[in-house]
């Protein structure tokens, strides 16, 4: 582990690490990745995520060697990869439900890619017996892979495709087949064993949980091409377009008109409230665009109708037509008078409390001026 | 009163659907083997092919088991070197079978789903046509006035025919040509339900594709080489007609000498013994077969 360690610190972090340029795969004639350019930095766990068919596996599959690109190149640390077989590049993958070797044991698995690189035989065992205790599976080497359980198997898939100590790791949906519950344990055990390793990863899914709680960095895709580049937070609190925002977690969009345009504030009037935004935007008086806000950031109380003002900025009047009670937080559907349903969530801070908002109930949904994100595309 | 009669005997309507397959096995199968046994220990008598075991004379129950029959076939030379020889031609069309039927099937469940079923049709084609018609079809490519000769002497490359009919070569064309599609529908079943990630994840850990076969396709299809190699070899032991029309004098093989010993010798003790010790020859590999299969559903479960 060690040398991978030193290796990380030698080379500037800044620096590109794997370069992909206007990348291109066209299968029959439709193009499953679109023109994507792609700079990942060595050390970072880079997520690519999408529902299914926006070509992020096409991606996976063109960084392993699996796919050729139509046009475009790929380069990792400097070398081009692009013509290079799977079997002559330094990256290895984890594949989606894992693809063990059933025929072979646990131990074979593991040493199945040091063989090929035919290491002496007392190197392979030290280094498929570290990465068995890497993956704490060191009492387990002689079983075959299907008499293990989902997530011992997720182990070894990690232990396999680290232990050959690629460039690059490849994580094909690395907890899809894992039930819920340990899919969030797994979640963090699998980034803390990458970040020992200090292996730069790519990968892909289709759970924006996983993305978030796993990637220090987010691509979001959607119909081959790349829609937004960044860390967790900043894709989900400051979309860049309808679809980010409305893919990433769930969220309210007003449409509305820009009707106040100054440099530290904005106005935006919508059918059901005015918004007051505590920032400025770059766009023209008139314009249309969308207000954003996430069910979190609502607040709601029970209100008498003869109290609440009528047109106050950034809060709107309704009635509770639905409600979800989850544990944690509850999320109340809100009619407003528009006809529009507002999604908000409350968290259940006191275990009963003394008068719950029901279904029926008038309500005043309000959020502050910086809880909103103005959307222009 | 159909509903008592079933209680009564514990009959219901899943046992009779079970039934009828073992009552057809018990017809067709275990009662003219026993009668097979029986005459293999039995003496030969005119009139009375079937030979009587059991007699009751002077109120004693007499059981006679002549093992003479058996005993025979050691001592003559003919039965134990056919057997061999026998074994030798079905274990050689096996392996040939094999070599060519691998990569056939290899490459049908590699190509593109809507190549396959016509690939597949290639390969059953030849059912559609009389199998003693393509044997004797083989008899005229391969004599020596035959269609290959006068291809290869027209072209120049032998000078006097190459005498290939009623060697061991013409019996093995003949063999492996019949039984190679009964070696390639099960390595193909086999073999197109294998796992394409599987063969990824190697070349992933840095196999080249040659390793991948060796290491990942070969050891994950061997249920369907043990169960292609079953159906080939089994069937070809006691092949009668092949021997017959393509083989020569070298060639001997079981079929025949069962054939001689029933018809031309009239000798159907003899000839039940022969059939006995080549069924117990069939059994064998059938049980190795059975028992790996057994292994392998265990592995699975």
């Amino acid at each position: 582990m060690t040398t991978s360690v030193e290796a990380n610190n030698a080379v500037d972090l800044d620096q590109p690490y794997l370069h992909m340029q206007n990348l291109v795969k066209e299968f029959d004639g439709v193009r499953a990745v679109d023109d994507v350019s792609l700079t990942i930095k060595k050390g970072e766990i880079f997520a690519l995520l999408g529902s299914s068919g926006c070509g992020k596996s096409t991606l996976l599959r063109m960084l392993a060697g699996f796919e050729a690109p139509t046009s475009g190149s790929i380069s990792l640390a400097g070398q081009d990869l692009v013509g290079v077989p799977p079997y002559e590049r330094p990256i290895n993958m984890m594949f989606q439900s894992y693809a063990l070797f059933p025929h072979l044991s646990v131990w074979d698995n593991v040493a199945f890619g040091l063989r090929r690189e035919g290491l002496p035989k007392e190197e392979i065992a030290a280094r498929v017996t570290q990465m068995l205790e890497l993956v704490q599976l060191k009492a387990y080497g002689k079983r075959k892979p299907h008499q293990l359980s989902g997530g011992q198997q997720q182990r070894v898939a990690l232990a396999r495709s680290l232990a050959k100590r690629p460039q690059l790791l490849l994580l094909d949906e690395p907890l899809g087949a894992l039930d819920k519950k340990l899919r969030e344990q797994t979640q963090l055990e699998l980034v803390r064993i990458i970040e020992q390793v200090g292996v730069t990863c790519v990968m892909v899914t289709h759970d924006q949980q996983e993305a978030m709680s796993m990637a220090s960095q987010i691509a979001v895709m959607s119909e081959g091409r790349i829609v937004q580049i960044g860390k967790p937070a900043d894709v989900y609190e400051t979309p860049n377009c309808r679809f980010v925002a409305d893919f990433i977690g769930s969220i309210n969009l007003f449409q509305g008109r820009l009707v106040v345009n100054e440099a530290d504030h904005v106005e935006i009037a919508s059918p059901e409230c005015l918004h007051h935004v505590g920032h400025g935007i770059s766009g023209s008086l008139g314009m249309p665009v969308s207000v954003g806000i996430r069910p979190e950031k609502i607040i709601i109380s029970a209100a008498p109708p003869e109290k609440s003002p009528a047109h106050a900025p950034n809060a709107v009047q309704g009635e509770i037509v639905n409600l979800a009670y989850l544990g944690g937080h509850t999320v109340y559907h809100i009619r407003l008078a528009t006809g529009m349903v507002l999604h908000a969530a409350a968290g259940n801070i006191a275990r009963h409390a003394a008068q719950p908002l029901k279904t029926g109930d008038a309500v005043l949904a309000s959020w502050s001026d910086d809880a909103m994100v103005v959307l222009t595309q | 009163m159909r509903g008592i009669v079933t209680e009564k005997l514990g009959l219901h309507g899943r046992h009779l659907v079970i039934g009828v397959p073992y009552l057809w096995l018990l017809i067709c199968l275990l009662l003219p083997f026993f009668l097979v046994l029986k005459i293999s220990f039995a003496d030969m008598e005119v009139g009375n092919p079937f030979g009587t075991l059991l007699s009751y004379a002077d109120g004693a129950l007499m059981l006679k088991l002549k093992l003479s029959n058996y005993l025979y076939l050691l001592e003559d030379d003919l039965y134990v070197l056919t057997y061999l020889s026998s074994i030798k031609y079905a274990a050689i069309t096996t392996v040939g079978c094999l070599l060519i039927g691998y990569p056939f099937s290899y490459f049908m469940a590699r190509a593109k789903p809507r190549f396959r079923p016509g690939l597949l049709m290639l390969v059953m084609l030849p059912f559609w046509t009389s199998f003693l018609l393509r044997i004797y079809a083989w008899k005229g490519i391969l004599a020596n006035n035959g269609l290959l000769n006068d291809l290869l002497m027209s072209l120049g490359l032998i000078q006097a025919p190459w005498h290939m009919m009623n060697t061991p070569f013409s019996l093995l064309i003949g063999m492996i040509y019949a039984y190679l599609p009964f070696m390639i529908l099960p390595l193909y079943s086999n073999l197109v339900k294998m796992d394409v990630r599987l063969l990824e994840a190697a070349a992933d850990l840095g196999a080249t594709p040659w390793q991948t076969f060796w290491r990942i396709t070969v050891p994950l299809s061997k249920s369907g080489i043990v169960a292609g190699s079953m159906l080939v070899f089994i069937p070809c032991i006691g092949e009668y007609v092949i021997p017959e029309l393509l083989g020569g004098p070298q060639t001997l093989m079981i079929g025949h000498v069962l054939w001689d010993e029933f018809f031309s010798n009239n000798d159907w003790p003899t000839a039940s013994a022969v059939t006995v010790v080549v069924i117990l020859l069939i059994l064998v590999p059938m049980g190795i077969f059975n028992k790996y299969q057994s292994q392998q559903q265990e592995r699975k479960a």
